[in-house]
């Protein structure tokens, strides 16, 4: 193929679409000037108000409690979904058990949040479970679809890798759950930790399906951002950004890192 | 090497423990296979299929004040029970140009803002998928880096950027040219849809277009093609199942989103997440917002089908 000069100016200006809105809102973050989009001089004094906000503070602590919580749950069920779409070639409901792992992908937000909260509020008129709404609700509905993301990370791993090392454990007297242990977890492992990291980023990120679900004192990270940004532009947001937008970076960096490390090294050609 | 001794090799020690849980639970009749199913299937049953019924159930309740805010559909009534289904949720939904006004708009903008992403992410992912080796990876991060960081702050950077007094106008502003108004128009809400699932189009068209085999595109240059009619009739249609599936998933998602018409659309743009949003918490009429969502379901139902098939295309080439 010859390379013309389409291609990398297009790829060029794509890349600056998608980070010139983020580099000018970290800019803006040591604005001095209330005004965000007005440059008055260097300070740091909005993440000084950033960390004297107890509001905010007790949205970020649910928040990262939440994530944490529902990204372990996704991890142990996603990867469990995984190993039975992979391993089990077929079984009875394949067809409807893939769909529903899924689906939860790309179910637009406001129908998966309005559906947990009926479930939430029928089951606690007939059971009395789940009693109010807070948390717990929450964590529910994010582990629901981070499950899906889990699934789809681990399915890939586990499609990729020589199944005759698995054969081989059995071959030498280890039972399935030994193998499971012993070798495909092991193997897997790089995808689980990607699979977590998501679903954890996922989970922080969400807004429409936390605001549904969630009672009075259990409002997240997003829903607090939420209504400031709809008052108008505040610099002490840009500065929270800032700092997700720092933390979220380096994560991504040291993954890409890992799984290229872990990756078996391949002949180029 | 041969083996001089007995050919019978006893199973370590060590494996003792795992044989005897799978042993113990085989006796109850459980195999590994219900066992690996059992919590995922359940979970999914209640927390996903359960509730889209449960939605589809109330949609035929009214609304009522007290708590539950909706009707009852089974009342007993002196040893009757009696099941009351209510249609008018839905003969609501096609009679009050609301709604269908929403569909339509939410249809139309999630459509043409899937065209201009696809026009803009199309040449990224070919470029990506072109470029040497050492690169590939670090420009592939650099797509999917931005998809990790919030969204709801990346729509708040885009505030920044297009408000009156915002980045875009000063640097106009640089050169005389009048501020251009773009917040709380439907131009932002293409924008803002553009900018956020940019990264979703990018995915799938690369996944298609790094295996196509540069073979085919040196034997049509061999037979005379140029390299306009190399694309359309080989490139293209190769790509289809990438360009279907990150299409799709654009355009599902952009129908039932709240997020951006909500921050960056006017009070004009209608879409029909926003219409359900605030039938639920502004008038808190349950049912018409789970009407609401049934009629949404409907609408994504094909394009979910069509990803589908365009994603099991996209993994086995």
């Amino acid at each position: 193929m010859r390379r013309g000069w389409f291609l990398p100016i297009a790829a060029s200006l794509g890349f600056a679409f998608l980070y010139a809105p983020i580099v000018s809102l970290v800019i803006f973050s040591f604005n001095e000037s209330k005004l965000v989009t007005v440059w008055s001089g260097f300070s740091t004094k909005w993440y000084g108000e950033l960390f004297s906000d107890p509001q905010l503070l007790g949205a970020a602590w649910l928040s990262l409690q939440i994530a944490a919580i529902s990204a372990s749950i996704a991890l142990v069920l996603g990867t469990l979904a995984a190993v039975a779409l992979v391993r089990f070639r077929r079984f009875k409901g394949r067809t409807l058990f893939s769909g529903m792992v899924s689906a939860p992908l790309v179910m637009p937000d406001v129908i998966t949040g309005l559906a947990l909260l009926l479930l939430f509020v029928a089951m606690e008129s007939t059971l009395g479970w789940p009693q109010g709404r807070g948390m717990l609700t929450i964590v529910i509905a994010h582990a629901t679809f981070c499950t899906a993301y889990v699934c789809v990370v681990v399915q890939s791993r586990l499609s990729d890798f020589d199944r005759s090392l698995e054969e081989a454990a059995m071959d030498l007297g280890a039972s399935p759950l030994r193998t499971f242990f012993d070798i495909t977890l092991p193997i897997i492992a790089p995808a689980l930790v990607s699979g977590w990291l998501l679903g954890f980023t996922l989970s922080l990120d969400d807004l429409v399906i936390a605001s549904f679900v969630s009672g009075p004192g259990s409002s997240t990270l997003p829903m607090v951002i939420f209504s400031k940004v709809k008052l108008g532009v505040s610099p002490d947001v840009n500065a929270l950004a800032t700092i997700i937008i720092a933390i979220v970076a380096l994560g991504v960096l040291i993954a890409t890192i890992l799984q290229l490390r872990a990756r078996p090294k391949k002949a180029r050609g | 090497m041969t083996t001089a001794h007995e050919p019978t090799i006893p199973p370590p020690r060590r494996l003792r423990p795992w044989n005897a849980v799978e042993r113990r639970l085989a006796k109850v009749g459980i195999s590994g296979r219900v066992l690996v199913l059992v919590a995922p299937v359940l979970w999914l049953l209640v927390f996903f299929l359960v509730p889209l019924a449960v939605v589809f159930g109330i949609s035929l309740a009214t609304k009522q004040f007290g708590r539950p805010p909706y009707s009852a559909l089974l009342s007993t009534e002196e040893g009757t029970v009696q099941l009351t289904l209510h249609l008018s949720n839905y003969i609501k939904l096609f009679t009050d140009n609301l709604y269908v006004a929403a569909y339509l708009s939410s249809i139309r903008i999630a459509a043409i803002a899937t065209v201009i992403t696809l026009l803009i992410g199309y040449p990224m992912a070919y470029a990506i998928a072109r470029a040497p080796d050492r690169w590939r990876n670090i420009l592939l991060m650099l797509v999917v880096l931005p998809f990790f960081t919030s969204f709801l702050l990346r729509v708040y950077a885009l505030t920044g950027f297009m408000r009156g007094n915002g980045v875009i106008n000063q640097f106009l502003g640089l050169f005389g040219i009048e501020p251009l108004v773009m917040m709380q128009t439907d131009f932002a809400v293409y924008v803002g849809i553009v900018y956020t699932y940019l990264p979703f189009m990018i995915l799938p068209l690369y996944t298609t277009l790094v295996k196509l085999d540069t073979a085919l595109f040196e034997a049509s240059a061999d037979l005379g093609a140029r390299p306009a009619r190399t694309f359309l009739s080989i490139t293209l249609p190769l790509s289809l199942p990438g360009i279907v599936a990150g299409s799709m998933l654009v355009f599902i998602p952009a129908i039932g989103e709240f997020v951006i018409p909500s921050l960056l659309g006017g009070p004009g743009t209608l879409m029909i997440g926003r219409v359900l949003w605030d039938e639920f918490f502004t008038n808190t009429n349950w049912p018409r917002a789970a009407a609401v969502a049934m009629a949404m379901l409907v609408v994504v139902v094909v394009p979910i089908m069509l990803l589908q098939r365009a994603q099991s295309a996209v993994v086995e080439k």
